[in-house]
């Protein structure tokens, strides 16, 4: 019996720890990107590589979003013939919901893995041990670009993946579905309003942060070995998923209230 | 490397220094001096404590104890900028070099000059050509990427890095290892060539013996978190004291043995 109240008091205090630990993180990454020096060629490295490089996948996955929305929603809405409103679902669940929420998971999985790996390597090779010695502080310098970086592409990838969502609903709408061009286009615009836009990228930008937020967190404190760093690219990707999630719901009742 | 008037005063002094890791005491108070000018080696097997030693000097891990003091200054409770300040007046090299991967050698060899006054990029690719042309390398390596160098390559550039903007005091994790003899010897030459250059106050960790007969004036050995020995270099065959006698001359069997032995079965 004891054994086991000792597990659990050993297992809250490491997971308070953690919290700590990760707030700690948090004010410090947060305050170091207000601080000269500024590394804005780490800031353009970033930026090419969280907002260029994601796009195909962005892209992609919403472009099929787009087009399987557009075909399931035809079949519900055909049950009680509401055909017409296909377009405006789709427009809305794309730039509300499934642009940012998609962009945000497909980002953490390619972005948070390779923060937390190339930090977690880092960390494990002395590198982070040298930049202090250089006179360089890591969170300025390593932490800093990548949490500005993710914050501000993150809403032009959702833009951008909100137009291919709504063209992959186009696309089924007109060419699967038979819907005439323009009704259907200007049944896309006719309820879209500017907040449900706005929305989409509040939420693009919060998951931006908390991508590039867990990359750099579990890379920095990457257990040694490749082990330790597999680790932190695994917890990098599950956490910021499973924070996208919760703040996705979080920024919804927000703006709902 | 240095001459007997500098020794009398010490450059760096570390009292009673102390750290934990959890429940297990790494360091229970290292007392060491270092001279201006001096270059001292610490030995000791694995996991002794060496490492941890050099990164509570530099306070890249905070000591929770003692005293650690540069040229008279308090280092044991120093805050941020205390600590980047006085980071400034080191040059140290890691056990695999830490180069960084993204950076050509040009950047790593002139990344602190870079952070600390404005230059040019071809002032800075100047100053990086000369750098590590004064130790043995082509001048055209300055372009490449520490992945495509070899390990003994790796060390220069690393030497190189450390050196680049004149430092007071050179600390140096496991200079040789991982290196073939000769090249092992060519590195320790640069070592004394350099620190003799700069004047210089040199620490070095080393496993390898015959490193430690050529770059140290003085070696300190730890044991169990504490230093059991410390004296002249040339001193060292001739301790009387067995853990040291069975380190330096490599033998298997010994007091370090069975040490090592209660720490396996104590897990």
């Amino acid at each position: 019996m004891i054994a086991f109240l000792q597990n659990i008091g050993r297992t809250s205090l490491a997971f308070l720890a953690a919290i700590g630990r990760l707030t700690l993180f948090t004010l410090a990454a947060v305050r170091w990107t207000f601080f000269p020096p500024f590394y804005l060629r780490q800031l353009g490295r970033q930026i090419v590589d969280i907002g260029y490089f994601s796009l195909p996948v962005v892209g992609l996955t919403t472009l099929f979003s787009g087009m399987v929305l557009a075909l399931q929603s035809y079949t519900g809405f055909a049950r009680f013939s509401a055909e017409d409103t296909v377009a405006t679902v789709v427009v809305l669940s794309v730039t509300r919901e499934l642009g940012p929420v998609l962009a945000g998971l497909m980002v953490a999985g390619r972005i948070g893995a390779s923060m937390a790996a190339e930090i977690g390597t880092m960390r494990v090779t002395d590198q982070i041990d040298a930049l202090d010695t250089l006179s360089t502080r890591p969170m300025q310098y390593l932490v800093a670009p990548r949490i500005v970086a993710g914050t501000l592409c993150l809403p032009f990838l959702v833009l951008i993946g909100d137009l291919i969502g709504v063209f992959g609903g186009y696309l089924v709408g007109v060419y699967r579905l038979g819907f005439n061009p323009s009704i259907y286009l200007s049944r896309t615009l006719e309820y879209l309003e500017i907040s449900d836009v706005t929305l989409g990228l509040v939420k693009a930008a919060v998951f931006g942060f908390l991508i590039a937020l867990m990359g750099c967190y579990h890379g920095y404190y990457s257990g040694r070995g490749a082990e330790g760093v597999g680790r932190a690219t695994t917890n990098a990707v599950v956490s910021a998923s499973i924070l996208i999630l919760i703040a996705n719901y979080i920024v919804t009742a927000l703006f709902f209230g | 490397m240095s001459g007997q008037d500098s020794m009398a005063t010490p450059k760096i002094v570390l009292e009673g220094m102390t750290k934990s890791f959890g429940d297990k005491q790494v360091l229970r108070g290292i007392n060491l001096d270092v001279a201006a000018e001096e270059s001292l080696a610490i030995i000791g097997t694995s996991g002794c404590g060496k490492s941890v030693t050099l990164k509570c000097l530099l306070g890249l891990i905070r000591a929770d104890g003692g005293s650690i003091r540069v040229d008279g200054e308090e280092m044991i409770d120093a805050g941020r900028r205390q600590l980047e300040t006085m980071r400034r007046r080191f040059g140290m090299t890691f056990q695999f070099g830490a180069l960084f991967d993204s950076l050509p050698i040009w950047e790593n060899v002139t990344f602190r000059l870079r952070q600390q006054q404005t230059m040019t990029r071809q002032q800075a690719r100047d100053v990086a050509a000369e750098t590590i042309t004064q130790l043995g390398l082509a001048s055209h390596v300055i372009d490449q990427f520490p992945a495509e160098l070899s390990g003994g390559m790796q060390k220069r550039v690393a030497l190189a890095r450390a050196i680049a903007d004149k430092p007071e005091i050179l600390l140096f994790d496991e200079p040789t290892s991982g290196l073939d003899p000769i090249t092992g010897g060519v590195i320790d030459s640069l070592i004394i060539d350099s620190v003799r250059r700069l004047g210089a106050t040199a620490v070095t960790i080393s496993h390898d013996m015959a490193s430690v007969r050529r770059i140290a004036d003085k070696v300190a050995m730890v044991h169990n978190g504490v230093i059991i020995w410390c004296g002249p270099a040339s001193e060292m065959d001739d301790t009387g004291i067995e853990e040291v006698h069975q380190f330096v001359h490599g033998l298997a069997e010994g007091p370090l043995t069975l040490a090592a032995k209660a720490e396996a079965r104590r897990g």
